[in-house]
């Protein structure tokens, strides 16, 4: 009786140290595929990379030279979109975090903004193409491609906002107002400085996000290829993402340029990588910093 | 206070460009612009659908007796074939005669069916011109084949691509659910705190390698390894995009389902360990009951994000239209459509009207998505308190 007791016992531990194994397996797993990943793109760009291929204009049907006018669009689109994006956001997100009370509007607000995040990326393509490049007659161009990024990305600089302000302890704003502070005053002089290095984190991922999407960009902005770069604003640009697209899927010779393809890839990711990266630093140094605070 | 309504007012004008221009669709017909059909004008059919018409000009029609007319065989004439019936001092120098010469061939042939532009439709035509239905929603969305730009008529008919894109993401949530659920288990409730505080901030790091460089790894890995492994002519098929949107959707997966399950409360763990139960057995009769909701609306994010997504898709699927049977064989998305074909569609035409009509329906489909993870987070958080 007691023997059959412990046996179940074993067999229970065991099936629970199965069980556990497979599951950490399983999470390592999940891990080296962005190892697996990574080390593809890296070992097979690394070679591709060089002063030429950042600075330099592509050669022979894209097969040769280098990627330098996407780099320009890509950093243009981004700085368009953020600039966009960031005010607009960030206005957003104090305006609904400090002044409004709790209510239906709110929730309104709120349930829009999910659902924007929701929105697949090539509807946003869609409307940008219908709203800016046709309607408002931007033509493909910098402005529709950056407005349409910008609108893409805001729910994320909302959102990441909103958590930085919400991460600002009450008592701060309790003192500010104690003392005689205004609201604005508490808001602008207070939280706004405190929750500001969250709010930066939100920026540089709202940077990764950008210099990564192309379905929006697919007709609002980019060109298949130009040999110069944009001077205004209402000029089409190349851009990374859509660089990496066109030249692994229909370029002239899709073989000679897959060299190109892994370098832009490298380029691509290194560029969104270090934007990550940078973000959780920033969110872990000023993490600890306010806490002391 | 602007700012604020930025979104809501983005969202209110993303529907109304989309479905202004969609809607567009179905106060058209599928013909080109300027062009027209005609019949003998003995011929008793009145009106034919576009599919019927597709079938006529492929030939699997070849008689009228089958839409239902007199026994005669269908003789198919399009523009440039009066060449083969008259020469050209009879068209005239400058194709004068065109209009005339078409009359006299279409009055002449009893089973002719003509497809001709507008211009050179004489005064007493002696044929009849066909009537044409305009695109209903009904074929809109039940039409098995989509060839928006076939000639004489266009085929509009979405179900092969919602079949596409549907297929494409329920197999990515079948092999992303098992294996997120299962790192998310080791992730909230197995690792020790340092384990964790690695392993998740390199999950994360998966979400934010953009959707085209997964469409580059899945085309120059997966696409030939499928192609190797099951021997297969080509590799680009509904499984490769499966594989590809499991990889991106196994991120939000693993993190919302972790949230959830981080957030049973200890009471509730150590209550079930005191009565004896073992670690696992809390985890699968306590945790995971507990935090169903949570992993529910993890699993329906991640269904609404492979559904939208494109780029990748675009680039493994193979993109064949037609309503798949087998996750062995290409197939085409709705995405991938849009993002195919709108830069060879010409603003404001059928076609383009039909794109946008299809960014309704993805639109709607992740619209209900987000209402749907909503409701269950929503019912979630009132069971528990």
């Amino acid at each position: 009786m007691i023997t059959k007791e412990i046996r179940l016992a074993k067999q229970k531990r065991r099936n629970q140290k199965i069980a556990f194994g497979l599951f950490q397996l399983t999470s390592y797993a999940v891990v080296g595929l962005l190892f697996v990943i990574l080390a593809f793109i890296v070992t097979k760009g690394i070679g591709v990379i060089s002063w030429e291929f950042i600075s330099e204009m592509p050669k022979e049907g894209m097969t040769q030279g280098g990627i330098f006018p996407a780099i320009v669009g890509t950093l243009c689109l981004v700085f368009g979109s953020m600039i966009f994006a960031f005010p607009v956001g960030v206005l957003a997100a104090i305006y609904m975090n400090e002044y409004v009370k709790d209510g239906w509007m709110k929730k309104i607000i709120k349930q829009m903004t999910n659902n924007l995040a929701g929105v697949p990326s090539i509807v946003f393509g869609l409307f940008g193409m219908a709203l800016f490049v046709n309607k408002l007659e931007f033509g493909d161009s910098l402005l529709a491609g950056s407005l349409t990024l910008g609108l893409l990305v805001l729910p994320v600089v909302i959102r990441t906002t909103e958590e930085a302000l919400k991460s600002v302890d009450d008592t701060f704003r309790q003192a500010s107002l104690g003392l005689g502070a205004s609201k604005w005053q508490t808001t602008s002089k207070v939280v706004f400085p405190i929750a500001f290095p969250n709010i930066i984190t939100g920026l540089i991922l709202s940077i990764g996000r950008v210099s990564g999407e192309t379905a929006p960009i697919l007709f609002t902005v980019a060109a298949y290829f130009l040999p110069k770069l944009p001077t205004s604003i209402f000029d089409q640009a190349m851009a990374l993402p859509y660089h990496l697209y066109v030249i692994s899927t229909s370029g002239t010779n899709i073989e000679a340029s897959r060299a190109m393809a892994y370098g832009t890839a490298l380029i691509l990711i290194i560029i969104v990588l270090i934007s990550n990266l940078l973000a959780n630093a920033l969110r872990k140094y000023f993490g600890k910093k306010v806490k002391m605070n | 206070m602007l700012s604020s309504a930025a979104t809501s007012i983005t969202v209110v004008l993303i529907v109304f460009f989309l479905f202004i221009e969609g809607a567009g669709v179905f106060t058209k017909k599928p013909i080109e612009e300027g062009f027209l059909l005609a019949v003998h004008s003995s011929n008793p059919i009145k009106k034919l659908e576009p599919s019927q018409i597709k079938d006529i000009f492929d030939q699997k029609i070849t008689n009228w007796k089958q839409l239902g007319g007199k026994n005669v065989p269908i003789v198919l004439f399009r523009t440039e074939d009066i060449t083969e019936f008259y020469s050209e001092e009879e068209l005239g120098e400058n194709f004068e005669n065109f209009p005339a010469k078409i009359d006299e061939y279409v009055s002449n042939t009893p089973g002719v069916i003509a497809f001709f532009s507008d211009k050179y439709k004489t005064q007493n035509f002696h044929g009849r011109e066909l009537e044409i239905n305009k695109i209903k929603i009904f074929e809109f969305l039940s039409g098995e084949e989509w060839f928006p730009t076939a000639q004489p008529i266009a085929q509009m008919g979405v179900k092969a691509l919602i079949y596409g894109t549907l297929w494409v993401s329920f197999g990515a949530i079948l092999l992303a659910l098992p294996i997120g659920l299962a790192a998310a288990i080791y992730l909230s409730e197995i690792a020790r705190k340092r384990t964790r505080n690695i392993l998740k901030p390199l999950i994360e790091l998966l979400a934010g390698i953009p959707s085209v460089v997964y469409g580059f790894f899945g085309l120059v890995v997966i696409v030939p390894l499928i192609q190797n492994v099951f021997g297969l002519p080509v590799g680009e098929t509904g499984l490769a995009g499966s594989i590809v949107l499991a990889i991106m959707a196994l991120p939000t997966i693993i993190t919302i389902s972790e949230d959830a399950m981080r957030t049973t409360p200890r009471a509730m763990k150590e209550a079930s360990l005191a009565l004896g139960a073992s670690h696992w057995q809390t985890i699968y009769k306590v945790i995971i009951p507990y935090s169903a909701s949570g992993i529910t609306a993890g699993a329906i994010l991640g269904i609404g994000r492979a559904i939208g997504e494109t780029m990748a898709v675009l680039m493994v699927t193979g993109n064949a239209a037609i309503i798949p049977h087998t996750l062995l064989a290409p197939l085409r998305t709705i995405p991938a459509t849009i993002a195919a074909e709108l830069g060879e569609a010409a603003n404001g035409g059928l076609h383009y009207q039909s794109l946008f009509a299809l960014g309704c329906i993805l639109f709607l489909i992740t619209f209900c998505i987000n209402m749907l993870v909503e409701l269950v987070t929503n019912r979630g958080s009132h069971k528990k308190h």
